[in-house]
């Protein structure tokens, strides 16, 4: 009764051919089937935000996609966005100076959803941050390091790319 | 030294490299969906398999009857053992046997592939239920004829208690003033973001099963376990790997634990189950409902002479671990306020929905709300500032250290060991700037516009004991490790026992390994709970550290020939003083007394007195609780069109002693606050008449997101706790104990001109809006 189909992707910017079950989700294949485990499940209902994805750039709730619609698509996950073992990426970084994070697990995803937003809005204001924070839920922090850590992190992201320029 | 070091726990969890339960995937494992009661109360008249077990993939489909080979009993023991006066059979069984008793029960457990099909699976076993009337309510299930929770009961009243002291008749005869306010206090759930999972694995190799639970109290867990499998210690390692966040939701050993353990060790095969939210929603504990009724008797300066009345708790359909919850609402009411005489009655009523156990505050909120409601009650009828009242009758300063006439559950008196509650009002007061208030909303109302201000103050028992264990350790390596049952579950425990160790033996918290959460790693412990892991097991580990430092500096003396005063300990090495080129780095010290076979422990010395290894094992006991304490100011706007409520500022000045880490101890009282925050704004668990979740996503039940909430101004007095070597009082819940108080405050200051009264959390728009209409129209 299984039904399965052939997909390609890229995750990270490895290709992948994977055969898979057509009722998995996208968030079991990346977690499951490749072993990447960064993306969360908080609630498997699309509210909480924890298991977001870039998809082709976009932010998208894993949970809420089957991974056969990732065919021919590429995805983004929490672990490709640090550069090396050495470096972190300067939102990862910001989420220790600023304490964005307490238990981790809601992070993953907020992580994503920043780095879209950021790549957008290179100058965003408080509000408009707690705005696009506002589809994840994290019981720990408050919202006030995590706050604090995208606005700082926006500044360090318009002053490499200042220097890139 | 004590600093705000960033956190060692960041780095592997930012690059998704955290390691949480559903993360473990072991070979040929076997993966759990349960069967759950759709009736809040029925009879199971007959479970059939069948369908269940022709589905591809299904491997077995297990019930109480086929688990009861490998377990010891049918029903969990009681948590903790000791809760006196109660009655027998209370707890939760492993699964249901022949009658459901809340929506969500465990009936049976379908092993599969892959969750898919387990899910598959479930949904074909066919249960036969008559279903029967529920108690919902739990007012309502205290009447005589009302329908009883379970069966073998014949009333819903699972105990009553008093607790009090003084002469409240005398007081209450004696009043210039008696107010009375009755309450409903609802929290829902805990809801870390990461729900409920374990994993059991037996060993091919030796007779041996490891269990990882998303718990915060691995070693509890494997005493329970170990008693319901009847093995024992050496055959059960508990480990919490990674745990998102646990509120109080993981403080219990749950039966689908159980399950998974059990099943592992008859079928031989790594098991699995991960609950969904809907899950979480029917059967992880809930905090849910009290109702009070409660009357204060003050003087014509508003001093407070007593306070007594009643409660009911709803306990839910059993008892998994005592009355802890109700109890400590009972003991807390006083909270930081002198008062002479206090009688509270308890009744703890059985109602058919999932058990209730302490959520993040731990029946401290509640009373802090209760207590609250009664002096803004207090402020209004006697035409007084509701600060005022407050300053009126707080415990002074000079009245430390404060006795309670109460005792804590432990039978230790209470007391209050330091803090300052007047100077901590004061400086929030003024933080927001309370005086000038009534101008602003002045100014508010003549643009149509209602803001109001709300102050609430409270205590939080921490650091509860008995005890915590710590073994500090050097290896041969180098490294140094610290070994502790404290429970990491977010709030940076392992950074703060890394700082603590580190200043000891002079080394920073990132080169410190901490391992925790694992029953192999050390003997005995009790994990994390009542914000008490700072000050119990970060005392351990001082005490512990300290010991290993002053081993390391007698070593390193006999090494380099000198006296130990000379030498110093930094950067990872022995120094003397007078020599600096003269060093030893841990790991050499380590080795120094590793021992050779047939030498004297350091051979080329003629001191004998060293002893073996670089390690010490410390337990700390503390006393009794060390109390923390705090004064929230909260702003607000209502919107009375749609009743909207907006923060508009919100203060905190709390005092939780020495911190060791200000960025992380900031950090848990804004999670605290917006724990607070939910509980007083949104988070509702609501049920239909016939005990039906209505709940059960978080777009039915909301949690704070980060637009409703703001910035928490945070000021911090560092009043040493006297109890314990650190002077530290636990952060944890103390954010969330005065928070809804506060708010609630506030939302009744705004709506002055209507008269609107807040007797119930959560206060809801629709509630806000339809108390504003009846009250203009009254008025009219
Ligand atoms: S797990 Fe996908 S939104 Fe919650
Ligand atoms: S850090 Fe724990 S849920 Fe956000």
């Amino acid at each position: 009764m299984t039904d399965k189909k052939q997909i390609k992707l890229t995750v990270n910017g490895v290709a992948y051919q994977r055969e898979v079950e057509t009722r998995w989700t996208l968030a079991d294949f990346l977690r499951i089937d490749l072993g990447l485990t960064g993306t969360h499940l908080g609630c498997e209902h699309g509210v909480c935000g924890a298991c977001t994805i870039l998809l082709n750039g976009h932010t998208a709730r894993s949970c809420l996609l089957l991974a056969v619609q990732a065919d021919g698509q590429s995805v983004a996950t929490v672990e490709g966005l640090a550069d090396d073992d050495a470096d972190l990426h300067p939102l990862q970084q910001a989420f220790i100076d600023h304490h964005g994070l307490q238990c981790g697990f809601c992070t993953p995803g907020i992580l994503m959803t920043l780095v879209e937003y950021m790549a957008d809005t290179p100058e965003p204001d408080e509000a408009a941050i707690r705005d696009v924070l506002s589809g994840h839920l994290c019981r720990c922090t408050g919202y006030q390091g995590i706050v604090a850590a995208a606005m700082a992190a926006a500044t360090e992201l318009k002053r490499i790319a200042a220097h890139d320029g | 030294m004590m600093d705000s070091v960033p956190r060692i726990e960041d780095p592997a969890l930012l690059r998704g490299q955290g390691r949480f339960l559903d993360d473990i995937q072991l070979p040929d494992m076997l993966h759990v969906a349960f069967v759950r009661s759709p009736h809040a109360h029925a009879v199971i008249r007959g479970i059939d398999k069948q369908a269940a077990l022709e589905v591809p993939g299904v491997h077995t489909v297990l019930t109480l009857a086929d688990l009861s080979e490998v377990l010891t009993g049918e029903r969990l023991p009681l948590g903790f053992g000791k809760a006196a006066g109660l009655p027998a059979d209370i707890t939760p069984f492993v699964l249901c046997k022949d009658e459901v008793c809340f929506v969500g029960e465990a009936v049976a457990a379908v092993l599969a592939d892959d969750r898919y099909i387990a899910e598959d699976g479930a949904g074909l076993v066919v249960v036969d239920y008559d279903p029967l009337p529920a108690a919902v309510d739990c007012r309502d299930a205290m009447a005589d004829d009302a329908p009883v929770a379970r069966q073998a009961n014949t009333t819903n009243l699972l105990a009553t208690f008093d607790v009090g002291y003084g002469d409240c008749s005398d007081a209450f005869h004696r009043a210039d003033h008696v107010i009375a306010v009755a309450l409903k206090h609802h929290r829902g759930g805990a809801h870390p973001i990461e729900g409920r999972g374990a994993v059991a694995q037996p060993s091919p190799i030796e007779d041996r099963l490891t269990l990882w639970t998303s718990t915060q109290m691995a070693h509890e867990v494997r005493a329970l376990v170990v008693k319901m499998l009847g093995c024992d210690e050496a055959q059960l390692r508990v480990v919490a790997p990674d745990v998102g966040g646990g509120f109080g939701a993981k403080f219990l050993t749950y039966p689908e634990e159980i399950v998974v353990a059990a099943a592992a060790r008859m079928l031989a095969r790594p098991v699995k189950w991960v609950e969904d939210r809907r899950e979480h929603f029917l059967s992880a504990i809930q905090n849910r409902d009290q109702y009070w009724n409660l009357e204060i008797a003050v003087d014509h300066r508003a001093r407070i002479l007593g306070v007594r009345g009643e409660m009911i708790h709803d306990q839910g359909a059993y008892t998994p671990q005592g009355l802890n919850l109700p109890q400590n609402s009972a003991l807390s009411v006083t909270g930081p306020y002198v008062v002479p005489s206090y009688q509270l009655n308890v009744s703890v009523v059985e109602t058919n929905k999932v058990y209730t156990i302490p959520v993040r505050g731990a029946g401290y909120p509640e009373a802090a709300f209760a207590m609250e409601r009664l002096l803004d009650k207090v402020a209004r009828e006697l035409g007084l500032d509701r600060a005022e009242v407050r300053r009126r009758n707080l415990i002074t300063a000079d009245q430390m250290p404060y006795e309670l006439h109460l005792k804590a559950r432990s039978g230790s008196p209470m007391l209050y060991d330091s803090g300052d509650f007047l100077e901590c009002q004061a400086q929030a007061l003024a933080a927001a700037d309370y005086d000038s208030f009534p101008t602003r909303q002045d100014a508010a109302r003549a643009d149509g516009r209602y803001i109001g201000i709300g102050i609430a103050n409270g205590v939080k028992g921490t650091g509860r004991g008995p005890f915590e264990s710590a073994i500090v350790r050097i290896g041969r390596s180098g490294q140094v490790f610290v070994h502790t049952a404290a429970m990491p579950m977010g709030q940076g425990i392992a950074t703060a026992l890394a700082q603590i160790c580190g200043e000891s033996l002079g080394i920073d918290a990132a080169a410190v390994r901490v391992i925790a959460g694992d029953t192999d790693a050390i003997s005995m412990g009790l994990g994390g709970f009542a914000s008490r892991q700072t000050v119990t097991a970060g005392s351990a580990v001082h005490l512990a550290a300290e010991a290993v430092r002053d081993q390391a500096i007698d070593i390193a003396a006999m090494l380099l020939k000198t006296t130990p005063d000379t030498i110093v300990l930094k950067d990872g090495r022995a120094w003397d003083r007078d020599r600096p080129e003269q060093t030893l780095t841990l790991g050499e010290l380590a080795e120094a007394v590793a021992g050779v076979p047939g030498y004297s422990l350091i051979s080329h010395t003629t001191t004998s007195d060293a002893k073996p290894g670089l390690e010490a094992t410390r337990i700390f006991m503390p006393e009794s609780l060390a109390y923390c304490n705090g004064c929230h100011v909260a702003e607000v706007a209502v919107d009375i069109d749609t009743g909207a409520v907006t923060l508009l500022r919100y203060v905190v000045v709390n005092d939780s002693g020495r911190l060791i880490n200000p960025m992380i101890a900031n950090g848990q009282l804004q999670g605290g606050v917006v724990h607070g925050i939910g509980n007083a704004l949104f988070e509702k668990m609501a049920f239909d008449k016939n005990g039906q979740p209505v709940t059960t996503t978080f777009a039915e039940y909301l949690l704070p997101t980060a637009t409703e909430v703001i910035d928490c101004e945070i000021i911090n007095m560092q009043s040493p706790s006297t109890l314990n070597p650190l002077g530290v009082k636990g952060i944890g819940e103390a954010g969330c104990v005065p928070a809804a108080a506060a708010i609630a405050s506030a939302v009744e200051d705004a709506l002055t001109p209507f008269a609107v009264r807040i007797d119930e959390i959560p206060i809801t728009p629709e509630r806000l809006v339809e108390h504003i209409h009846t009250q203009s129209s009254t008025s009219r």
